[in-house]
């Protein structure tokens, strides 16, 4: 039984846009996963809910005219891991969201859910973000489209604007990220399933056709700030580099110019920047392997 | 052939599997009210006020009591057999809503109304006043003067201090040439996390309080509600059906007083309460953390000279089971290694967090984690082989305890042993794992354990039986200790089929379900004593209905009782192995006999004045990443003497669950509390880090099935013994890895973090 004042179940993308405006308060129930429990806690007890849950038109992966992977923001964590053009050309992104909770929480919970909550545990969001995606919003006034980085406002806060009955339709990942590279995610969590990051990690790499240099690194964290986050620094520490281990380690290094973690009782400020290190060197250590290059002559 | 010694299939496995099995939410009245307990925001102080008038204007909401409107009864929670001396019963110190706030989630009003929405809204609703008092949540601390008091009655929060002295410590240190071992070892409060959650239901029946309770204790239980509402004992029914585990959280009186107070409240209409998953995290029991002091004075060959050991048990808020849990721990150090010189202390002590009760293995996890930790430290301080050292030092054959009587009868700590280093390649592991210098090191460990099954001679060990004899040449069987999902219907059927000779456990019955007003009197599940003690008065009803048996089928087939027996559920003459007639035919001559009509049952009592050790141990081996603080477990097993097995694929089962239980403990479980409020941080299951079957590598259980010379069937203990040892085992593994003597569980990445920085294993 959930203390909840009513339930609006939208038809169509038009119409879930429509009920916004109509019911500014409500608050938007994809999958479900978060939003029961947070009602169960008492956290939104009372509230309205618009459930967008039969919307196919919302899901699935497909690659656009522009060659952008476009997944529908309805897309359940299991459907992505799955999807044959996920496996061809994002495998990271199908490996990451396959360690969110467990089996069923997989085929309920959805990654426009996992975005939209704003959460920087999200297993989704580092890849995402390393990956520089694009997010599309549908409005009563039509399509928006904004970088990830942008989305994301600040801790439990997305750029969605209620008031032109804005709900997340896709993410985009364009063809310029993607194509060629190779990535790697390291969930670091306390167990091995059933688990929220302590730190998350993904790293994608693009090497030189002779494999020797680093022509495109990116990295991206999460619960190493308030919100998912890139690491410039270390980006820029391997770009254009050779591929050794005197990279790797540099840039493993610099993430610590970018990453600001903080103290709680689940880990220290220390632990967590040790892990991320180890973690950046181990994602691009994968990355170069995955590309099929070796770094110091070691496979 | 026998029926005891087989793999038979659970009595309760398919409707376990369909989902038809009963839990108490099942069988709730669909009209029931709920109760649902507001809990206190403060970790100790006084309640000063309640207003309610908010909360009683929400639709739904029926009435509201709060901590001002309960009797002043202190009653105890411990699911200890009662005892006929003053001085032996359980601490009385609960209400059943508190002013006086102990801990963090006290309980200080419960909300009945119709329905959970209602009650939580009015939970929300309802504003109080508190007076707030400094908290201690340390035991040592809450032991120093001026510390905040719990209880008035305990001065320096002390519940209880007791102490062993055997020879002299202080004299027999100082012999020449001893080596030095010293530590603290600290285990963490853990929470049971049985898969159903606490939970009952009460109506008034013709002006008795029927309660259906998630309970491992029925019959205990009733006496509890009893004192708690001043009422006759004989008022109260307690019913229980299936539950989903308790491993001891069930062995306290939980919610049932609170539950039937509620019900007298509301003119006897069925109330229900549920604790939720947090709830049961804070509010029902936990598992004491102890921390522990030992030093041991070693010679060179390996042998103790003299050893000390001090105990600090955190009670938490109410004294439960109290000191029993760490002064069973205590009991264990002088038996395991004996030495002529030891001398021990525990204490138990109030603090303000949530009360700390009965959890399988009772103290002795705790006991090994310090105990099994310290040896492999003092095998490696005189330079053995830590299998060697405990070879050398473990109880001897022989060996007898002059308290419980009980008797090391074979050399099962070197079959165990044998038997696990055999499986887990330990010789060759060990050279092999010496030396690592690398990032990933792999370790091998192993930790004994030593445990008693009962509670023989510290409380009374009874157990009645009734069987009845059906028409169709089955038998009835009922008894008191319960069935919890350990599989101990299924061992009991076995049991009385074997004793009466049935052709199968399938033509026993068990009633698994026990009700107060029917079930012969017993004392539940706990202390692992189910198979040891029921088994005595297993066998001896068993043999009285069949003794009713053949003189009835005496009557009719004129044979002397002596030259027939039961085979395969037949009557049958030895003398010449002729059938006479079936248990049926029997049955039912008898039944509808016109002159002499009998319904041939038995019902018994024996009081078991044995005990019995159970001994076994673990093997793990595991892969230390240490630049990212991670463990990996490879390969563990644990290997049992628990005498005779009844059914071994149960036995399988009950050693995986508890091996599973002692990994949580070894590496990630803990509950958590802040420390500038005494809130707990992580009562949820995804905050508390229970291990998933992702973290776990094949469970091995293995046995050693030396027939225990005083039980009915050859068995003693087996619930509780594998949770005690995998802890110290996975610790002495990694401290072979690595060389990093961690002495604090769980050994989390947090913990290896800092270890190794302290070691000079990471640098920055």
């Amino acid at each position: 039984m959930y203390d909840l004042k009513a339930l609006y179940e939208a038809t169509s993308v038009e119409n879930a846009c429509a009920l916004r405006i109509e019911h500014p308060e409500a608050q938007i129930v994809a999958g479900g996963t978060d939003v029961f429990v947070q009602m169960r806690e008492g956290k939104r007890a009372g509230k309205e809910l618009i459930s967008i849950q039969t919307l196919d038109e919302l899901r699935g992966v497909t690659i656009d005219a522009d060659e952008n992977i476009r997944i529908g923001s309805m897309t359940s964590f299991s459907h992505i891991t799955r999807d044959p053009i996920i496996q061809q050309y994002l495998g990271v992104l199908g490996e990451a969201v396959d360690m969110v909770g467990g089996p069923q929480i997989r085929n309920a919970g959805t990654i426009g859910g996992n975005t939209c909550n704003g959460v920087t545990s999200a297993d989704s969001a580092s890849t995402l973000h390393a990956y520089e995606a694009i997010i599309e919003l549908t409005g009563v006034h039509g399509r928006r489209y904004l970088p990830i980085k942008d989305f994301y406002i600040k801790a439990g806060t997305v750029d969605i604007r209620a008031d032109e009955g804005e709900i997340q339709t896709a993410i985009l990942i364009p063809k310029t990220s993607y194509d060629n590279t190779k990535g790697f995610y390291i969930k670091y969590a306390m167990r091995n399933a059933m688990d929220i990051a302590t730190t998350g990690c993904s790293v994608n790499c693009r090497l030189s056709p002779d494999k020797s240099t680093f022509e495109r690194v990116r990295i991206a964290y999460g619960v190493a700030g308030p919100v998912p986050m890139r690491a410039p620094s270390a980006e820029q520490a391997a770009n254009g580099m050779p591929v050794t281990q005197e990279t790797v380690d540099a840039f493993a290094k610099a993430v610590l110019q970018d990453i600001h973690p903080r103290d709680s009782w689940r880990a220290s400020k220390a632990f967590r920047e040790h892990i991320a290190v180890e973690l950046a060197r181990r994602c691009l250590t994968e990355s170069v392997k995955r590309c099929g290059g070796e770094i110091n002559g070691t496979v | 052939m026998s029926i005891v010694g087989r793999s038979e299939v659970r009595v309760d496995a398919f409707d376990k599997a369909t989902g038809r099995t009963k839990y108490y939410d099942d069988l709730a009245p669909k009209d029931a009210l709920l109760v649902r307990v507001m809990h206190a925001t403060i970790a100790h102080g006084y309640v000063r006020s309640v207003d309610t008038s908010a909360a009683l204007q929400i639709p739904g909401v029926v009435k509201i009591i709060t901590c001002f409107d309960v009797p002043d009864i202190p009653f105890p929670t411990a699911g200890h057999p009662w005892s006929m001396d003053p001085s032996h019963q359980d601490v009385a110190d609960r209400l059943l809503l508190n002013r006086h706030v102990r801990y963090y989630g006290d309980d200080i009003c419960a909300v009945i109304a119709e329905h959970e929405v209602a009650a939580a809204q009015a939970i929300r609703a309802i504003r109080v006043e508190y007076e707030e008092l400094p908290f201690v949540l340390d035991v040592q601390k809450a032991m120093e003067d001026g510390a905040p008091q719990l209880h008035e009655k305990y001065k320096n929060n002390i519940l209880n201090h007791t102490s062993i002295r055997n020879g002299d410590y202080a004299a027999a240190s100082q012999e020449e040439g001893l080596i030095r071992v010293e530590g603290w070892y600290e285990t963490p409060t853990v929470q049971h996390c049985h898969i159903e959650n606490h939970g009952c239901f009460c109506y008034e029946e013709n002006g008795r309080l029927v309660v259906t309770s998630s309970t491992q204790i029925p019959h205990i239980v009733r006496r509890v509600v009893g004192q708690a509402l001043g009422r006759p004992w004989g008022d109260i029914r307690v019913i229980k059906p299936y539950i989903g585990g308790g491993f001891g959280d069930k062995q306290d009186a939980l919610y049932e007083p609170l539950c039937a107070f509620c019900c007298t409240q509301v003119g006897g209409r069925a109330v229900k309460l549920d604790c939720s998953r947090e709830e049961t995290f804070v509010s029902c029991r936990v598992r004491h953390a102890i921390r522990s002091h030992i030093i041991s004075y070693l010679r060179p060959d390996g042998t103790f000279a003299a050893r000390k050991l001090e105990c600090f048990s955190n009670q938490g808020a109410y004294a439960s089971h109290g000191h029993g849990v760490v002064a069973k721990g205590m009991g264990a150090f002088p038996q395991q290694y004996p030495c002529p010189n030891v001398e021990c202390d525990c204490y138990t002590v109030f603090t303000n967090k949530p009360a700390a009760g009965a959890m399988r293995g009772y103290g002795i996890p705790q006991a090994m984690w310090a105990n099994e930790s310290h040896i492999d430290e003092c095998a490696k301080a005189v330079g053995m082989d830590p299998m060697a050292f405990r070879s050398k030092n473990l109880m001897p054959v022989g060996f007898t305890d002059g308290f419980s009587k009980n008797v090391n009868y074979f050399d099962t700590y070197n079959q165990c042993m044998q038997k696990g280093a055999a499986f887990i390649d330990y010789e060759n592991k060990r050279r092999a794992y010496a030396n690592q210098t690398g990032p990933v090191r792999r370790g091998i460990g192993l930790a004994a354990f030593w445990y008693n099954t009962a509670v023989f001679p510290i409380s009374l060990e009874t157990s009645s039986n009734r069987m009845q004899l059906n028409l169709d040449g089955t038998v009835t069987m009922q008894c008191g200790e319960t069935e919890i999902g350990q599989g101990a219907d299924t061992a009991y059927a076995q049991m009385t089929a074997e004793v009466l000779g049935l052709k199968s456990y399938r033509d026993v019955h068990v009633v698994s379900c026990q009700d107060t007003d029917i079930t012969p009197t017993g004392l539940g599940a706990y202390a692992s004593r189910q198979t040891y003690v029921a088994g005595f008065s297993i066998r001896q009803t068993g043999l009285l209905l069949k003794e009713k048996i053949l003189k009835y089928a005496q009557e009719i087939t004129r044979q002397a009782p002596y030259n027939m027996d039961i085979e395969d559920g037949n009557i049958v003459r030895m003398t010449d192995g002729k059938v006479l007639m079936s248990l049926s035919e029997l049955a039912m001559t008898a039944q509808y006999n016109p002159v002499h009509s009998e319904h041939i049952t038995a019902e018994s009592t024996y009081t078991i004045r044995n005990n019995a050790y159970s001994f076994g141990c673990t093997f793990a081996e595991v892969e230390v990443d240490i630049p990212l603080c991670k463990v990996k477990l490879l390969n563990i097993i644990n290997v049992h003497d628990c005498g005779k097995l009844i059914n071994p694929a149960l036995a399988e089962a009950q050693v995986h669950g508890g091996m599973s239980m002692g990994i949580g403990y070894g590496l990630s479980e803990q509950l958590l509390f802040d420390e500038k409020t005494g809130r707990p941080l992580n009562n949820n299951l995804l905050d508390y880090k229970l291990s998933t079957f992702m973290d776990h590598p094949d469970l091995e259980a293995e046995f050693v099935e030396n027939a225990e010379p005083t039980s009915a069937f050859g068995t003693k203990a087996l619930g509780e013994p594998p949770a005690c040892s995998p802890a110290p085992a996975i610790r002495n593994a990694i401290y072979h890895a690595t060389g990093v003597a961690f002495r604090q569980a769980p050994i989390t990445p947090h913990i290896l973090f800092a270890g190794f920085k302290e070691a000079g294993l990471i640098r920055d």
